[in-house]
C-alpha cells in the first residue's frame, strides 16, 4: 500500500512538473545543427557554436533576412550583403567599401565562410573583437559603415510588419534587441560553410587535379620554395588558414598597426590575421589592405616584394632578397593550385542568396 | 514488494561506493607535470619573447618569437620493469602560454619508479595517426616529407654576419630524405628523453625544464648563419637537432 501511494504521489508531481513547464513557454523552434563536410569531420576539430545560440532553422531564417535587409542601416540603404556580397564570397570587389555617408574605411571587407571553424573567435582583421555575436554587432554603429544606433535598430524591427513574428519564432520572444538580431546574424552566418572546391574533390577522390595545379600543390608545401603552409593550412587542415595574426612583409613602417593597435604590444605592429586561400578566384583585391589587384601581385610580393620591419614573421624567407625567388613557372603553378581551392558552389548556393 | 525500495536504494549505493574505490584507491594517484623554460638556468617565458636578449654557443644575439614542441607517451617504469604510459600527448604552446601543465587523467601507484620518460615528438608508429586537434594548430608536416607533425617550432630573429636581422625557423620533424612520394628517412629523430628515479607520492607534480639554449650547444654548436631557415627538408640539419636534444630536458622537481 505504501510503495503504490509513493508511485501514485511521485506521478502527481511529475504530471504537475510538466504542466507547469508548458504554460511558461509555449514557443518550439527547429533544431538545425551544421552540416560538418567530411572533410572537415576527419581532419579538424568541431566547429565553435556558442551553448547560448544553437542552430535552428528559425534563427537560421531570421538572420538571413536581416543579413540581406538595409533596416540596419541609419538610412536603409545598406545591408551586411552590400560590403559582404554572396558573388565575392561574401567580401566587396572594391578595395574599400563606402558606408551609409559615403565615407570610406581602410581595410577591405574580409569574406565570410567558415567562420565557425575560427577556434580562437577572435574575428576582423585585427582581431579587435571575441565571438560571431559580438562581431555583428560592430558594423551597425561604426560611423562609417551602417552608421546607427541599436535604439533606432531597434524600433525599426519592433515596428516592422514581419520580423517581431520572426522573433518569436526563433527565440520565443517579441522583444527585439541587438542580443537577438546579433545571435539571429551569427546562426546565418555559421551556415555559410565552403567546402566544394576542385581540391576538395581532388581529396575526396572524386576527380583528378592537372600535372599544373599537383606542381603548384608542391610548391605551397615545399618549405624552400612556397612554404605557405606553415600559416595557410594543407590537405590536413581544409580551412586554409591558420586564423593567426603575421605581418607578412608588406611594408617597412606602419599606417596601420594592425593588431598592435588592440593589443598595444609593439611586437604585434604591422601584424594582420591570415586570411583563408579558399574562394580566392572571387575575393579580389587582396591583403588586409586590398592593396593587390591580382593572385599574380600576391605571388610576386611572396617571391621578391617583402619588405624587412621589426615585426616580420621569421617564417618570411629571404627577406634580403625579397623573398624566394620563384621561377616564372612555379608561379603559374602556384596560381593554378591557388585556384582550384574556390568554390564555385559556395557562391551559387541559393541557401545563401537573397531571396 | 513492501521491501523493494530500501533493497533497490542499498543496491544503489553499494555500487556507487565499488564504482568510486574502483577509480581511486587510496594507494593510487593522479599525476602533474609543469613544463618551464630556460636559458641556461635564467627563466624564460613568452614575456621575453621577441627582443633579441639571448646568446647562443656560437655568439649570435638571437629572439624568440614562437616556441611550440610535442610530448608524447609520458611512462613511468617500474622496478619490475613494467611501463605505465599515460595516454594521449602534449603540445607546449609557449609562446601562448598554452598547455605548460598537465594533469593526468590516469590515476598512478603511489611508490618509487625507476624511471620517468617521455617521447620527445611522436614515434613512428603514432606520428602515423591523424589527429584533429594537431592539425588545426597547424602542426602538420608536408607528406613530401614523410607527414606526420612538427616535434618543434622554435622560430625567431638573430643577428647575422652582416649586422642585419634575419629569421630562422628552428623546426624539428622526423628527417626525411628525397622528399616527394617516396622520402627515405635516414634515422629516427624523436627520442626518448629520461628523467631518472622518481617517487609518487599523493598528488605529486614533476616540474620538468627545458634549457632552450642546449639546442644550439652541443655536441654541434649551431651556426644560425648558416643553418637558420628552410630546414625541414634538411635532414643533416634534423640529425644535429636530434643530437641536440638529448639534453635539453631535465626534472627539476618532483613532490
Amino acid at each position: 500500500m505504501r510503495l503504490s501511494k509513493l508511485l501514485y504521489i511521485t506521478f502527481l508531481i511529475i504530471v504537475c512538473l510538466s504542466c507547469e513547464s508548458e504554460t511558461v513557454n509555449t514557443y518550439k523552434n527547429t533544431p538545425s545543427p551544421l552540416e560538418i563536410p567530411i572533410l572537415f569531420q576527419e581532419n579538424i576539430l568541431a566547429p565553435v557554436v556558442p551553448i547560448d545560440n544553437p542552430q535552428t532553422e528559425e534563427g537560421i531564417a531570421l538572420g538571413k533576412k536581416l543579413f540581406f535587409d538595409p533596416i540596419l542601416s541609419s538610412n536603409n540603404t545598406q545591408a551586411c550583403a552590400n560590403c559582404h556580397a554572396p558573388e565575392n564570397a561574401f567580401t566587396d570587389s572594391s578595395r574599400f567599401s563606402d558606408g551609409v555617408d559615403g565615407f570610406f574605411g581602410n581595410r577591405n571587407s574580409m569574406p565570410l565562410f567558415n567562420l565557425a571553424w575560427n577556434y580562437d573567435e577572435k574575428f576582423f582583421w585585427d582581431g579587435n573583437t571575441f565571438s560571431l555575436e559580438h562581431q555583428a554587432l560592430v558594423p551597425v554603429t561604426d560611423p562609417i559603415e551602417m552608421n546607427n544606433t541599436w535604439r533606432d535598430v531597434e524600433q525599426k524591427l519592433k515596428q516592422h510588419t514581419e520580423y517581431p513574428e520572426l522573433f518569436e519564432k526563433a527565440f520565443g520572444t517579441t522583444t527585439i534587441d541587438s542580443s537577438l538580431v546579433t545571435k539571429a546574424i551569427a546562426q546565418f552566418e555559421r551556415t555559410l560553410i565552403s567546402a566544394n572546391s576542385k581540391f576538395d574533390k581532388y581529396l575526396l577522390g572524386e576527380i583528378e587535379l592537372t600535372p599544373q595545379e599537383l606542381n603548384g600543390f608542391n610548391i605551397f608545401m615545399d618549405e624552400a620554395r612556397g612554404d605557405c603552409f606553415h600559416c595557410h593550412g594543407s590537405d590536413k587542415n581544409p580551412l586554409w588558414t591558420d586564423n593567426i595574426f603575421h605581418n607578412n612583409g608588406l611594408d617597412e613602417t606602419f599606417t596601420d598597426l594592425g593588431l598592435g593597435a588592440i593589443t598595444g604590444d609593439p611586437a604585434d605592429n604591422g601584424k594582420f590575421k591570415s586570411p583563408s586561400l579558399r574562394n580566392l578566384a572571387f575575393t579580389a583585391p587582396y591583403m588586409h589592405d586590398g592593396r593587390f589587384a591580382t593572385l599574380e601581385d600576391v605571388i610576386n610580393h611572396y617571391s621578391e616584394g617583402l619588405k624587412n620591419s621589426t615585426t616580420i614573421d621569421p617564417l618570411m624567407k629571404k627577406v634580403s632578397q625579397g623573398g624566394v625567388g620563384l621561377s616564372e613557372n612555379d608561379k603559374a603553378d602556384l596560381k593554378a593550385f591557388l585556384l582550384s581551392l574556390s568554390d564555385s558552389e559556395f557562391i551559387t548556393n541559393p541557401s545563401f542568396k537573397d531571396e | 514488494m513492501k521491501n523493494i525500495f530500501p533493497i533497490l536504494l542499498i543496491t544503489l549505493f553499494t555500487l556507487i561506493s565499488c564504482s568510486e574505490d574502483s577509480e581511486k584507491s587510496t594507494s593510487q594517484t593522479n599525476i602533474s607535470f609543469n613544463f618551464n623554460h630556460t636559458w641556461d638556468g635564467v627563466s624564460v617565458t613568452n614575456a621575453d619573447f621577441n627582443d633579441i636578449k639571448f646568446i647562443n654557443e656560437n655568439g649570435e644575439q638571437l629572439s624568440i618569437e614562437c616556441l611550440r614542441y610535442l610530448i608524447s607517451r609520458i611512462t613511468f617504469t617500474t622496478s619490475n620493469n613494467e611501463k605505465l604510459v599515460l595516454s594521449g600527448y602534449n603540445l607546449v604552446d609557449v609562446t601562448n602560454n598554452q598547455n605548460l601543465s598537465l594533469i593526468s587523467s590516469t590515476f598512478i601507484p603511489q611508490g618509487t619508479y625507476n624511471d620517468l620518460s617521455f617521447t620527445f615528438g611522436f614515434n613512428n608508429e603514432d606520428n602515423s595517426g591523424n589527429y584533429e586537434d594537431l592539425n588545426s594548430a597547424s602542426w602538420f608536416v608536408p607528406e613530401m616529407l614523410g607527414g606526420g607533425y612538427h616535434y618543434m617550432q622554435m622560430d625567431g630573429k638573430f643577428i647575422n654576419n652582416a649586422d642585419e636581422e634575419q629569421g630562422y625557423n628552428y623546426h624539428a620533424i622526423r628527417a626525411a630524405n628525397n622528399p616527394g612520394e617516396n622520402p627515405t628517412f635516414p634515422q629516427d629523430t624523436f627520442f626518448n628523453v629520461n628523467l631518472g628515479e622518481v617517487t609518487v607520492t599523493d598528488n605529486a607534480t614533476f616540474n620538468i625544464e627545458m634549457n632552450i639554449a642546449e639546442w644550439f650547444k652541443s655536441p654541434h654548436r649551431w651556426d644560425l648563419n648558416i643553418l637558420n631557415q628552410m630546414l625541414m627538408p634538411n635532414s643533416d640539419a634534423q640529425i644535429k637537432m636530434y643530437e641536440n636534444g638529448q639534453n635539453v630536458f631535465s626534472l627539476k622537481s618532483g613532490d
